[in-house]
């Protein structure tokens, strides 16, 4: 029963919602407030993820403007990517695009997958994520905020 | 059978049709606020589905009609048991066809339908999904038969119209120790067959430990979405087939007035929203079962209807 008090002395933990994204991006399908996405590690540090389950946390709670991490690409309205774009990680990004369906975005998360960051010019790395796949949008930052990947996700969805 | 009768079935479907991603979505909401969350609303399986049909439709390569019809199949199968159980009013037109033993066969087929659909892909996560979820499903068929067949015992039917009229004509049926055996029984069987916690995760994103998941990772757009709605509209349909079944409280008869139309719409909307905010409210508080460790909690389930048709025979055979 502890778990009960616990609950209850937790209370909302979540932070009050910033304003509104101002000028939001056409949603893919026209339709606002859903954004299923693929989160694609290309070769990241995983500096960024730990700021993503951030954003998916109980803290920022992307989850209230509609956006979903989901298992399978086919599942997802489009891909967060982070990471410079290794040698290995080249095909399986573009196989993993590859099976999202049609209209997708693609959303760069974190300075090494916007231009290459301090891995830029590497022998293993073929170049940032714009190099490779058309970019939507892009979050700067190293790593970049929850605060900061949740307004870019807002201006996806909508909300 | 009158003429509301039918338009009984027509509001049950219908009721189940649009209501079912509400209930999904409130059971989502309820565990986002215990956790502390805000939560997406309860509309947002609504908003998804929405979103899902407008996209584009991938067939992945090598998959035959198998993988094509399968979500049609388990959502009609859906559709169908919506269709002929007893939920706004005990006088559907398919009232005839509504046995026990028809409605377990035509869950089943959805099952199955998903499970080939599975392995029709061809992926090692959709074999794999397909032979968790039909292990379950082999555990899980029997018990519900058993456990509705304990509840058939006071009403000499194996038609749910009988059972349930059996039981809102004698409210205190629902205390005998047969029918509350049978309830905790078909409990933990709608909570597996659903595939929800402690059997599977519903939202978990690691391909290991899925199993309903699993076997529909290869679906897209159109079809996930039939898909989605058809996991909840079998969640909603058994929902409802439970609370009916012990708490018959407020269905229409079987010539129903357009007020015990309302009535019963009304008293089967709250009856499953009461249900599902409960169920999403221990969720909570309980962690996945190992998969191995599953077959123990439905073996407990089974023996619970086995007790449940012991008692009921005993006490029928008593009075």
């Amino acid at each position: 029963m502890s778990w009960i008090g616990a609950i209850r002395r937790a209370g909302r933990i979540v932070e009050p919602a910033p304003e509104a994204p101002a000028d939001p991006m056409t949603p893919p399908t026209g339709l606002v407030g859903s954004l299923q996405l693929r989160h694609v590690d290309c070769g990241s540090c995983n500096g960024c993820e730990i700021e993503i389950g951030g954003a998916f946390s109980a803290v920022y709670d992307a989850e209230r403007f509609g956006a979903r991490l989901v298992a399978s690409p086919r599942h997802a309205d489009g891909i967060l990517a982070t990471g410079v774009v290794t040698r290995n990680m080249h095909d399986p990004l573009l196989n993993t695009l590859a099976a999202v369906p049609q209209p997708r975005v693609v959303i760069a998360v974190g300075d090494c997958a916007v231009d290459g960051g301090v891995f830029r010019g590497g022998y293993g790395v073929v170049g940032s994520v714009a190099d490779v796949v058309p970019v939507d949008v892009e979050v700067p930052g190293c790593p970049p905020t929850p605060a900061q990947i949740v307004a870019a996700l807002r201006s996806v969805t909508g909300r | 059978m009158n003429a509301l009768a039918a338009v009984g079935a027509v509001v049950q479907v219908g009721g189940v049709l649009a209501g079912a991603p509400f209930v999904v979505g409130g059971m989502k909401q309820v565990r986002a606020r215990l956790e502390g969350r805000s939560g997406g609303g309860i509309g947002q399986p609504w908003r998804d589905l929405r979103k899902q049909l407008r996209k584009q439709q991938l067939r992945p390569t090598g998959t035959t009609v198998v993988f094509r019809v399968a979500p049609a199949v388990a959502a009609g199968s859906a559709l169908l048991i919506a269709a002929i159980i007893p939920l706004v009013t005990l006088g559907s037109p398919l009232d005839s066809s509504a046995d026990l033993f028809g409605v377990v066969g035509l869950l089943f087929l959805g099952t199955v339908a998903l499970t080939l659909a599975g392995l029709d892909t061809g992926t090692a996560f959709g074999g794999m999904g397909s032979s968790r979820e039909i292990t379950i499903a082999a555990l899980v068929e029997p018990t519900i038969l058993l456990a509705v067949f304990a509840l058939s015992l006071p009403g000499h039917s194996a038609n749910l119209a009988a059972i349930v009229s059996a039981a809102s004509g004698d409210p205190a049926q629902a205390l005998a120790l047969g029918s509350v055996l049978a309830f905790v029984a078909l409990v933990i069987v709608i909570v597996a067959e659903t595939g929800r916690l402690p059997v599977d995760n519903p939202s978990t994103h690691l391909e290991l430990t899925m199993i309903h998941e699993a076997m529909v990772l290869e679906y897209s757009g159109p079809r996930l979405a039939l898909v989605e709605w058809a996991s909840g509209m079998r969640l909603t349909v058994l929902l409802g087939l439970l609370a009916n079944l012990f708490l018959p409280w407020g269905i229409a008869g079987a010539e129903p007035s357009l007020l015990g139309l309302l009535v019963g719409t009304a008293a089967i909307a709250v009856k499953v929203a009461v249900l599902a905010l409960a169920l999403a409210a221990v969720e909570v508080f309980i962690a996945k079962l190992r998969l191995f460790r599953v077959p123990e909690l439905l073996a407990g389930s089974f023996l619970l209807a086995l007790l449940a048709v012991t008692a009921s025979s005993f006490l029928a055979s008593a009075r």
